[in-house]
């Protein structure tokens, strides 16, 4: 999957901050939400970006539209800068990139019917008639589950969670995106709604050939929807690998962390739950940023910022200290290239 | 984990318990004949969907549903009925035995008050101690739930601590009066996963060290799986499901349940496997199905799902469900 055309989506050297002044016994100043983050998205692939509160996912995925702008980097989307557009050119380069957000309620007019609802980017982008958009709004709204008779008068309030999610999706969808971007899009959910979601945005993306750069702080929703999962911590990617691989083998101690501390998970919960809270994002620990938790953390980690380095094939990880002595993920990954033709 | 002494009798018996909201539209029935027991220093999660009532027939123990809730039936605590109690009654239980800790601590605290004189508060209403007792007290809380320079935190506001922090003051809070009973409100559900580990793995050291009794009501089975002796599972009001948390998870009886479990993403899961759903939705709570209330959705359903209500029932030792087509777990 990672191999041959060129990635739908490459983000380069991404940097987004804010500057907050002071309030309270709080302190100001910039924060560093997304601090040099690069990953590719390729066609028909799924990315999940899984990460804590104030890890800058949302950061990042908001960066990635250009709603605000990044400070530096480089997104390019289908062979376009979107760092270098404007106007009404970033607005019709955008039009294959769309989200889905986490709240459907908020994200929805609560006076509009479902039906304008999801016509309204059709409009925006002044696609086809009014008949060939009731026709799309129709085709699309059968897509998600939703049946356009029943559903397509009602206004969001009297629709459950789930279907106005479905109408979120069917808004994204309506004209014809490659890309959506997901921002924890079942959070809000019941496990038993969350689960018709998540298998719906999988029937989507078979039926479609849709990429998703899909963003939770859910471990395990993430890998159960994504070919590749990259962890996020402080503004920083921490690891990105083949999901199983991310899983079985993590190499990054935050990623190990984040693993034992899921509730009912198979590993015993050990003593290696890690203590703390994340730094501010206004003053970073120097170098590695995990250090101040890390149980492995030395000096080194404090004076030098590791690179993101491959030490398996498509895994990569951020750490001078990975979990994995590095000859042994060299030997597996030679294992691996061997057996395939 | 499992110290529970079924010696001396449950510290709380809860029989029949209902709550139903008055409407235009006939009766909301949010809670429908609910019966258990907790027993001391037990650890007892009750687990179910949003609407499935877990939070409502909580609220109604403590007392804090609001006045057009018709509450009926009985809840005993240590042989003491509280259901029907005056403000006044209900307030010599409250912190002292039953004290509880919500979902939302930012919302929970007051953000014009230093975190220090809020416990100190809490301190000095059940207890008639100086000012200067009431303040010793509450730094010891504080060291009691692992904030750290406890002496500085004191003098902090809400909004200058992190949620992980803000929910240790609120179980702070809590502890005051040493309470027997803690209920936990889906107490981590806003936090992080690595926060969530850390404030769980503090109430269930309190609970040792203190002797206390545990109810943790959250959405999450797995959360319960790992905290929980005792797990109840509740739909559209009703228990469907109860039995000890190893039971539970090795031989689950109602379909309700096997949804819930098959329906969550496990790391195990390899990736982009649909997940086993079922369709439809929780029933109106004002006008409940005739038979069980999962039968539209189940798919083991029968005809007499559809008819008959089946009843909440011991079937094997120690574990209860509801169900007139159970699964056979294979286990004799």
């Amino acid at each position: 999957m990672t191999s041959g055309a060129e990635p739908l989506l490459s983000v380069r050297d991404l940097v987004q901050e804010f500057v907050v002044r002071d309030y309270g016994g709080v302190k100001g100043g910039v924060v560093n939400a997304v601090s040099g983050v690069s990953f590719n998205v390729w066609p028909g692939e799924t990315l999940g970006i899984v990460g804590e509160t104030g890890s800058g996912k949302s950061t990042l995925a908001r960066s990635v539209l250009q709603a605000p702008r990044p400070k530096k980097g480089t997104v390019t989307f289908r062979g376009t800068d979107l760092v270098t557009l404007s106007g009404s050119r970033l607005l019709q380069a955008r039009r294959h990139l769309q989200m889905v957000f986490q709240d459907p309620f908020g994200s929805l007019d609560p006076k509009w019917k479902v039906r304008d609802l999801v016509a309204e980017p059709l409009i925006a982008y002044r696609v086809g008639d009014r008949a060939a958009r009731r026709h799309r709004v129709d085709q699309v709204l059968e897509l998600v589950g939703l049946d356009p008779a029943a559903h397509g008068g009602r206004r969001p309030r009297e629709l459950s969670g789930g279907q106005a999610q479905r109408v979120a999706i069917a808004r994204a969808l309506a004209i014809e995106p490659a890309m959506i971007i997901c921002d924890e899009p079942v959070s809000s959910l019941d496990v038993l709604i969350q689960a018709q979601v998540l298998n719906l945005f999988e029937q989507l993306r078979a039926e479609l050939g849709l990429s998703y750069l899909f963003i939770a702080h859910d471990l395990a929703l993430v890998k159960q929807v994504s070919d590749r999962v990259a962890v996020m911590y402080l503004g920083k990617l921490a690891e990105v690998g083949p999901g199983e691989a991310v899983y079985r083998q993590p190499l990054h101690p935050y990623t190990r962390a984040l693993l034992d501390s899921v509730p009912g998970a198979a590993t015993a919960r050990a003593a290696t739950t890690i203590r703390g809270e994340p730094p501010s994002p206004i003053h970073p620990p120097s170098g590695c940023r995990f250090r101040t938790r890390c149980p492995r953390a030395e000096q080194r980690c404090a004076d030098e910022e590791p690179a993101m380095r491959e030490l398996a094939t498509g895994h990569s990880v951020a750490c001078h200290f990975p979990l994995v002595p590095v000859a042994e993920v060299t030997v597996r990954s030679e294992q691996k290239i061997g057996e395939t033709p | 984990m499992n110290r529970v002494s079924t010696v001396g009798g449950p510290l709380l018996e809860v029989e029949n318990l209902t709550v139903s909201f008055p409407g235009r539209r006939g009766d909301l029935r949010a809670v429908n004949g609910v019966s258990y027991s907790l027993y001391p220093q037990q650890t007892l999660a009750i687990v179910g969907e949003s609407g499935s009532g877990k939070t409502v027939s909580c609220r109604a123990l403590m007392g804090l549903l609001p006045p057009a809730a018709v509450v009926a039936g009985s809840a005993r605590f240590q042989g003491a009925e509280l259901l029907g109690l005056t403000d006044d009654e209900m307030r010599r239980h409250r912190g002292t035995n039953i004290a509880m800790v919500f979902q939302d601590p930012s919302r929970s605290l007051n953000p014009t008050m230093k975190v220090g004189n809020q416990i100190a508060e809490a301190v000095r209403v059940h207890r008639r101690v100086s000012k200067a007792e009431a303040r010793e007290q509450a730094i010891e809380l504080l060291r009691l739930v692992h904030i750290p320079v406890p002496g500085q935190r004191f003098h902090e506001y809400p909004h200058q601590l992190s949620g992980g922090m803000r929910q240790r003051i609120m179980i702070a809070i809590a502890l005051a009066c040493r309470p027997k009973l803690l209920i936990a409100d889906e107490a981590t559900t806003a936090l992080d996963v690595t926060t969530q580990a850390q404030i769980m793995d503090l109430l269930l050291e309190l609970r040792a060290e203190l002797g206390m009794t545990l109810m943790l009501i959250s959405h999450d089975l797995g959360l319960a799986r790992s905290c929980a002796d005792e797990v109840i599972v509740m739909y559209a009001g009703q228990i469907v499901e109860q039995a000890s948390t190893p039971q539970l998870f090795t031989r689950v009886r109602m379909p309700y349940t096997q949804a819930l479990l098959e329906a969550i993403p496990r790391l195990e899961r390899p990736a982009h496997s649909p997940l086993p759903v079922i369709g439809g939705r929780p029933p109106d709570l004002s006008a409940l199905p005739a038979g069980c209330s999962f039968a539209p959705r189940c798919r083991r359903a029968a005809d007499d799902c559809r008819t008959t209500p089946p009843p909440l029932a011991e079937h094997e030792p120690g574990h209860r469900w509801a169900c007139w087509h159970p699964i056979d777990t294979g286990v004799a």
